[in-house]
């Protein structure tokens, strides 16, 4: 069963991997077992594919490092709910396919190591007999992530969702 | 009903009118891309299937690690010499400087243009009102391959600042102090509109590029400063590149200049900011003047005016990196640099520096660093606990001499301090 991984207000860019750990540095194939290393070094061997994140306000602020995201990809994360997002982050994990739940309820209602399943299509979290409506993304992005992230979907049409055919 | 200057820029770049909340995709002047980011740009191209399709308008800067400090480093910045010529696109090499003040510098932001960045401080543009803006590599990757990109247009808030520094008091600490009041996710999603008025209006280049460097700190999209001053004399600033007195901000803050004093920003946040007073007296390891916040000639200006004459703390390291090559030369020619020298500084190649904790002065468990620069966050520049805090180029030299956080005007007292008698 996935767990939650939870974390409190301004988890920033050098949390989730710090610069210096950046794939630049340590080369392409391993900085993801640097993820959280200051913060939690016990994460990125014990983070499961499906595990959940769970954060808090100004989740992803700091600097614009898209392998941040991707280290949490690489680990296997489809998803993050946060209270609220910084606008780079959010860019970045919409581009990569992670999907940006917002929801302070639930954020709030959900403890770390909680066993939990998402039910990606109908944006719900159930927690044994307890189920946690999430709100969707804007449709906008819905559109892209539809087709996998908005890089696809570029590919696909080129152009970007809701721009006019050119 | 009248728009803001981020609806101005967004509208023209569009080719209609727009406002706050629409989403639009628009033509991008600029596409400037980092070294440490180059290696995924160039993997979403190819993902992609494409080139740039103007790459007059791709700029790559080697500076957050210049020159490489290891083999991957190396490895990668070579690849982008051989990218950069084979596709035509502008590279600039190690040692030309810090991507923001590079193409600063080279003219590539201009007034009422649109420039991405693949780093989060490239809201400094803002300070001659273009409209900049850091997005990760898919982002920028897209934008090299088509031309565009798409935003949403942010909402505004407009930060007034009023009537002049007292001396002694810099650009930085109005920022920190915008900072302060905006708090580090204020203007989220938001262009920060700076308008300098009753005499604020005299502020540089250089000082405004200090303000629109942090207001990504308060989680802005853009900070961009309604142009005035010099900036009307260095560039041509269109008609239509100002905002309208009917425009509607979320939010109108004002900051009277007057009435701040030196300030520090505290670890482990930026929007933890304090009077230097507050903090005075403790002991510091290393001082860091440099980075795009404050790496230009005045700031190294206003270094050697508190450090001519006076020598760093024995404990103290004090790491000067001039932001591009052409303050290097401005500060050997005008004599700064050999101030800067004679009281003990250690000069590095201009760049990022330490900034981001890779090499050049990377802190050890336990230090702590007055800097310059625009983020305290736990492990930024080197162990997780080593503390930084960030502090106007006037307050890192006069730390720097007293060896614990001190402001100039308590230079003569503070540098005779023993590390006995502060408790330390
Ligand atoms: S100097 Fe620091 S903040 Fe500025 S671009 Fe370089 S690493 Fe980023």
């Amino acid at each position: 069963m996935p767990r939650v991984w939870k974390f409190g207000d301004s988890i920033n860019t050098d949390d989730i991997l710090p610069g210096k750990y950046a794939p630049f540095m340590v080369g392409e194939d391993k900085f993801q077992a640097f993820a959280f290393a200051h913060l939690r070094p016990e994460f990125a061997e014990g983070f499961k594919p499906g595990d959940l994140l769970v954060c808090g306000r100004n989740t992803g602020l700091g600097s614009s490092r898209e392998y941040a995201p991707e280290a949490l990809r690489k680990l296997g994360l489809k998803a993050i709910i946060a209270k609220s997002y910084a606008r780079i982050f959010y860019r970045n994990l919409v581009n990569l396919g992670i999907m940006p739940f917002e929801s302070a309820e639930v954020v709030g209602a959900l403890n770390d190591g909680d066993e939990v399943e998402l039910v990606f299509e109908q944006g719900l979290v159930k927690r044994g007999n307890q189920v946690f409506k999430l709100n969707p993304p804007p449709a906008f992005l819905l559109q892209a992530l539809g087709e996998g992230s908005i890089l696809e979907y570029y590919k696909r049409h080129a152009r970007f969702p809701g721009e006019a055919g050119r | 009903m009248g728009q803001t200057l981020a609806e101005k820029i967004l509208s023209r770049h569009a080719g209609r009118e727009v406002r706050a909340g629409e989403l639009v995709v628009v033509e991008v002047d600029q596409v400037m891309v980092v070294d440490s980011i180059a290696g995924s740009f160039f993997k979403r191209l190819a993902e992609l299937n494409a080139t740039p399709r103007f790459p007059e308008k791709v700029t790559i800067v080697i500076d957050h690690v210049a020159p490489a400090a290891n083999i991957e480093v190396a490895t990668a910045q070579k690849e982008i010499r051989e990218w950069g010529n084979k596709h035509g696109c502008r590279v600039f090499d190690v040692g030309r400087g810090i991507c923001h003040q590079v193409l600063m510098e080279e003219g590539l932001s201009q007034p009422g243009g649109i420039v991405l960045g693949s780093d989060s401080h490239s809201t400094t543009y803002g300070a001659v009102a273009c409209f900049g803006t850091g997005m990760g590599a898919t982002d920028i990757a897209l934008a090299a391959a088509s031309g565009r990109t798409w935003l949403r247009v942010p909402e505004s808030v407009k930060v007034t600042f009023k009537g002049k520094l007292a001396p002694g008091v810099a650009a930085k600490d109005a920022a920190l102090e915008m900072v302060r009041v905006l708090t580090a996710d204020g203007a989220t999603y938001m262009s920060v509109e700076i308008h300098l008025v009753d005499g604020a209006e005299s502020m540089t280049r250089g000082e405004r590029m200090t303000l629109a460097n942090l207001t990504v700190e308060a989680g802005a999209k853009c900070g961009l400063v309604v142009p005035s001053g010099e900036i009307l004399s260095i560039y041509q600033v269109p008609d239509w590149l100002y905002p309208d007195a009917g425009a509607i901000y979320a939010r109108k803050i004002e900051i009277d200049l007057s009435t701040l004093t030196p300030l520090v920003s505290v670890p482990f946040f930026v929007d933890n900011v304090q009077t230097v007073d507050s903090v005075a007296g403790k002991k510091v390891d290393q001082v860091f003047i440099g980075t795009c916040t404050n790496g230009r000639l005045e700031d190294l200006h206003a270094a050697a005016e508190v450090l001519k004459g006076r020598k760093v703390a024995q404990h103290t390291r004090l790491l000067v990196i001039p932001a591009s090559s052409q303050v290097l030369e401005q500060a050997t020619e005008d004599g700064t640099l050999l101030t800067l020298l004679q009281a003990g500084a250690t000069i590095g190649t201009p760049g990022c520096g330490p900034c981001m904790g890779r090499h050049q002065g990377v802190l050890a468990p336990g230090e702590v660093c007055v800097s310059t620069s625009n983020r305290n966050f736990k492990g930024r520049m080197g162990a997780a606990d080593a503390e930084i805090y960030l502090a106007s180029p006037r307050v890192a030299a006069a730390s720097a001499v007293a060896g614990v956080i001190a402001a100039p005007e308590d230079l003569e007292t503070t540098s005779s301090y023993g590390l006995n008698e502060t408790g330390l």
